[in-house]
This record gives C-alpha cells, structure tokens and sequence, in this order.
C-alpha cells in the first residue's frame, strides 16, 4: 500500500505534538504515566488522525471503529488526540485530575466524550473488544474494533481468556495492538516475566500476527490495513516500541513509568522533543 | 407446605420465552450451561448464546462488550464463581455502569451436596457493596419468573440470585413486583420478619406457628437488597417496633446487615439475624436439613422473633419505668 510523504509527515508530526501534549500534561498535574504514554504516540497518531472510522461531532454513532485503550494508564496520549479532533476543548487537558474536571487520572467513559471504555486496571480490553465485535455481528454493523494492549498486561491469565474467545468466534473485525516496549512498572519485563516467544503465543491461540516497528508510521499504516483484509481471524499487531520513546533520559528506564518530570526536566524533554526535524 | 418448583428451570425457560420478545437480549455461560439451564436458550437462539469455557472474568467482560454494543448481556456461572470476576465486576460493570445482568446460578446452600467449595454465603454482600449494583434474590418461581423481564428492564447493572433448589409456590400470576420495592406478604402488628430468596417460604411457615401462640407477625419479601425499600422498613420499625431479618448468607453483610444499617440511621429497633454465622457450612445429603443445621430452620425463625419481643418488652418496660 502506498502512503503518500506528506500524510507520513503530517503523521510523525503528530505524534510528536501529542507527546508533547502528553508531557505538559503529566508535568503540569505532578501525576501520570510518561513511559507507556510516548512509547504509543505513533500508534495513536496513526489511529485517530488518519485509520479509524470516527467523527467527534457524532460520538454515539451506532456504526463508528470502537477503540479501547487497555492500558489505560497511557491516556496521556489519547487526551490529547481526542482533544485535537474536537470531542472536547483543549484547554480541559490542564484540568486533567481535578475534582470536577472530565478528565480522570485513567479513562473515563462515563464521564469523558470519546472514551469508548473505562480502563486503568490491566487485563480487561481484549475480551470487551471480544464483545464489541460479537455485538456489531449481531446487529450487522460492520465497524472495526481496536484495543490497545501493553506488554505488561499479556502477563495476567484473564487477558489470554479474551484471546480465546476472540479466536473461537473468528473475530475478523477485532485489531489488537500490542504496544511491546518491554518495561512494565517494577522492571524489565523479561527479568519480571518474560512473553517471549509472543509472536508464536498469540499465533497457537489462532489469531493472526504482524510485526512492526511501532515507532515507524508508514510500518503501522500498512499493519492497520492489512489486519482489516484478514476474514476469519482476529489480528495482532505487535509493535515493537521504546518505553519513553523521544526523550533520552526516559527512554527504556521502568522509573518513568508512572512519574512526572521536575521543571527541569520537562524543560529538558522539551527541548528534545522539538529539536527533531521532519 | 406448598408445591415446589425448579427455580433453574423455571429461570431457563423463562430466558428463552423473553429472548423471543426482546432481540437485545443475548446470554452468556461458563461452561454450566446444564446446571443454570441457559440450555432453553442456547437451543432457541443459538447465534446469541456465547459459552464460553471455564473463564469467568473473561466473560463478564465479553458481556460488558456485548453491553457497549447495545445487547443486554445475561451472564451465568455460580453464585460463588462471580467471585472470581469480581474485578471484572467492580470496574467494567459496576463503575463504568454497562448494562449487564449477572445472574449467581447455585446460591446460597443450594448446592448442598457439592460442599462448602460451592456454597455461596458472601455474594450478596460483595455485589452490595459496589456502587452502581442493583441487588435481588427473589423468594419463589413466580418471582424468579416475573424478575427475568424486570431485571432485562432495569437500567443498569443488576445481581440476579437463583438457587439450585425446589422452591415452594408462594405467589400466583397476578404476582406484581418492581426492583426496590418490598412487599407485604402478610401484615402482623406485633413484629416484622424481613426475608428474601428460600427463607421468604420459611418465614411464613414460622409467621403461622407464632400466630397459633397468639404472636401477630407482619412478614415483608425484600427480594430486593439494593437498592433498599427504606421507607418500607421504616414503616415497620415504627408500626411493629421490632424486626427479626432472615437469609440464605452470611448474617455479614447481606439482607441482615443492609436492614440493620437502614435501621441504625432511620428508626432504630431491636433487630435479630437470621442467617448463616460468621463460619463456612459443610456438605450434606439434604438441602433443607443443611439449612436447619445452621441456623436457619423455621423453629430458628420462632426463636428469633421470640428473642426479639423479648427486647421490644424490655425496653417498653424501661421506657415506662423512666416516665
């Protein structure tokens, strides 16, 4: 499939906005998720600015792509994605955590436009996505459901509960994106609990499987369109990722996984962040 | 005693009749289709049956996908197996309010012969305690029968009881009920004996021995748990003075507990618990002499209420030695 330059451009450049986004956010409320968010910036980017079936001024559309964000814990980087396509002012973004504001510390559907699901406990999107898709079968909608997943999540038993079931029921229309950046909160993920071989686990359960860099826009392009073709399997895409992708002193360290950057070094992440040119 | 009846087949076969005039409905099982009788439905729709396996966590999220789709998922699997979902529960039913039924299949001791592993005497306080959960354990087959379409209905997420057991006809067709809202099943001046699920049968059986001892005893179906019919047991505080409560569960946190807590803060009477202690029960060969055993037979019931005039007499006593 051929994707022109500009799009791609127009994408990275994206992606970079939103971390961006995300890290003003994270620096701004003292609290938040920087590791698992950046690692997914290209991801989301790819998803909400180009892929997915939406529109923001219908949000209950009956036919819209669902995307379900498993590890809900990176909604830095939708936040401000969901803000970009108009589901709510951006200005909200800074309210993010306050009592009152829409904006929970992890989503929210009840309380935030465009979150499909309430996530922030691990394990749950893949067997909800399951459900989604059983249920536009049965309502004969033929809208895409997408759920990003962590590495980290693939470790809990409840999670493989939804692979099977997708697989049993052939859920074509299920994309799920596995965000492997290898560092889950309390370390590397192969010294706490090793997936590998992921590639082979996720194809003895019957699902289909690409394998991208994560990080290259074109790669998760071409994976996204490529999993819609597939008729009778549900697809994972796994996207190998950099946790803190972006910025040097984040990047692949489990400490950013779940704390905000000092005014120095968020002024520092700044200046890596835009320093790179397109 | 009256007629009994399979309150499983009865919420099978009502399943698959509501599944006929509501095309939302869809229905999902953990591999005891057999046992909770979701088989009536399965036969009759089988592109909206989903089993799937021993995953119970697994399949309380499915539903709540199916729920998101616009379907009104009933979940099946045993009482004491949601507690394996509870998770699942609390934050993709409960908090994020999607519209799914849970139905606890084998409550109570119902499932006597299968021992303590598949008793369930803790569901209905670890479902009451999450916000957003409607709660209900109805007391005989019409009630079973009549709740499928109100819990279908009702908006939001609800726990469903169903016991494994027979149970006794108590009401007829013209049976009318509505989630939150208890009924009188026979008024009394005397004392009030608040009961759900097998006890609603025995309460009455107790309510006629009392009355041949002159004790006048008002008896109320609280088939629902949550949300509470306060003002209901309000009323009986203040028109009987004295509540006796009576469960298949634990006396933590159930039916008892939800009473003594609306009690506490509104009217507060003696009140005495019936109900399993503070302890697991054991296998048996007999339902009913399992229920005896611990605690809950109808001369428990007797004793109950009698303990409970006694500390309504007492404390008029006090009161009119003060004046």
């Amino acid at each position: 499939m051929a994707y022109s330059k500009e799009l791609i451009k127009e994408l990275e450049e994206k992606a970079q906005q939103l971390r961006l986004d995300a890290l003003e956010m994270i620096h701004h409320r003292g609290q938040g998720h920087p590791g698992g968010a950046l690692s997914a910036a290209e991801i989301i980017a790819a998803l909400f600015f180009h892929h997915l079936r939406i529109d923001p001024d219908r949000p209950n559309w009956e036919n819209r792509d669902r995307f379900i964000l498993s590890k809900g814990h990176a909604c830095a980087i939708l936040y401000p994605a969901l803000a970009g396509l108009g589901y709510f002012p951006m200005e909200d973004l800074k309210n993010w955590g306050h009592i009152g504001a829409h904006l929970q510390a992890h989503p929210d559907r009840l309380k935030t436009p465009g979150i499909e699901m309430t996530t922030g406990f691990l394990g749950h999107g893949i067997s909800i996505g399951a459900g989604l898709c059983l249920s536009a079968r049965l309502k004969g909608l033929d809208y895409h459901v997408y759920v990003l997943v962590g590495d980290g999540e693939c470790q809990s038993g409840v999670l493989w509960e939804g692979v099977m079931t997708a697989a049993k029921y052939k859920l074509s229309n299920l994309t799920a994106i596995l965000d492997y950046n290898k560092v889950q909160l309390d370390g590397p993920l192969n010294k706490i609990m090793p997936l590998e071989p992921i590639k082979e686990k996720w194809e003895s359960f019957n699902w289909k499987t690409i394998e991208i860099d994560g990080h290259n826009i074109k790669e998760v392009l071409e994976a996204l369109d490529k999993a819609k073709e597939n008729k009778n399997k549900p697809t994972v895409i796994i996207a190998h990722t950099i946790k803190g992708k972006g910025v040097s002193f984040m990047e692949n360290k489990a400490e950013w996984h779940g704390k905000a950057p000092d005014d120095n070094e968020y002024a520092q992440a700044v200046k890596e962040l835009t320093a790179r040119s397109f | 005693m009256n007629k009994k009846v399979s309150v499983r087949k009865t919420y099978g076969e009502t399943l698959a009749e509501y599944g006929k005039v509501n095309p939302d409905v869809v229905v999902l099982v953990a591999d005891v289709s057999s046992s909770v009788q979701t088989g009536y439905f399965a036969k009759e729709f089988p592109e909206r049956f989903f089993n799937v396996g021993i995953a119970e966590a697994g399949m309380v999220d499915t539903a709540v996908g199916l729920a998101l789709g616009g379907m009104i998922p009933f979940v099946n699997t045993f009482a004491g197996l949601f507690l394996r979902a509870t998770e699942q529960i609390r934050t993709c039913v409960a908090y994020a309010k999607t519209n799914v039924k849970l139905v606890g299949g084998y409550a109570g001791l119902s499932d006597f012969k299968d021992g303590p592993t598949h008793h369930s005497i803790t569901d209905v306080a670890v479902m009451r305690a999450m916000p957003n959960m409607a709660v209900v354990v109805p007391g005989d087959p019409i009630e079973v029968k009549k709740m499928v379409k109100a819990v279908a209905e009702y908006p939001g997420p609800v726990y469903l009881q169903i016991g494994r057991a027979d149970m006794p006809v108590i009401f007829d067709d013209n049976h009318q009920i509505k989630i939150g809202k208890g009924v009188i099943v026979r008024e009394g001046e005397e004392v009030t004996i608040i009961a759900n699920g097998s006890m609603l049968a025995r309460c009455l059986e107790a309510a006629k021995v009392l009355s041949n001892e002159g004790t006048d005893v008002r008896v109320i179906n609280m088939h629902t748990v949550k949300p509470l019919d306060i003002s209901l047991i309000k009323e009986s505080a203040e028109k009987t003075g004295a509540i006796v409560t009576a469960e298949e569960h634990s006396v933590i946190g159930g039916l008892g507990s939800a009473v003594a807590e609306a009690l506490g803060k509104n009217y507060p009477v003696p009140l005495e618990q019936v109900g399993i202690a503070d302890t697991f029960a054991e296998t048996a060969l007999d339902y009913d002499l399992l229920l005896d055993h611990y605690g809950m037979g109808i001369n428990d019931i007797v004793k109950a209420v009698q303990r409970v005039l006694r500390r309504k007499n007492a404390l008029s006593h006090s009161e009119n030695l003060k004046k």
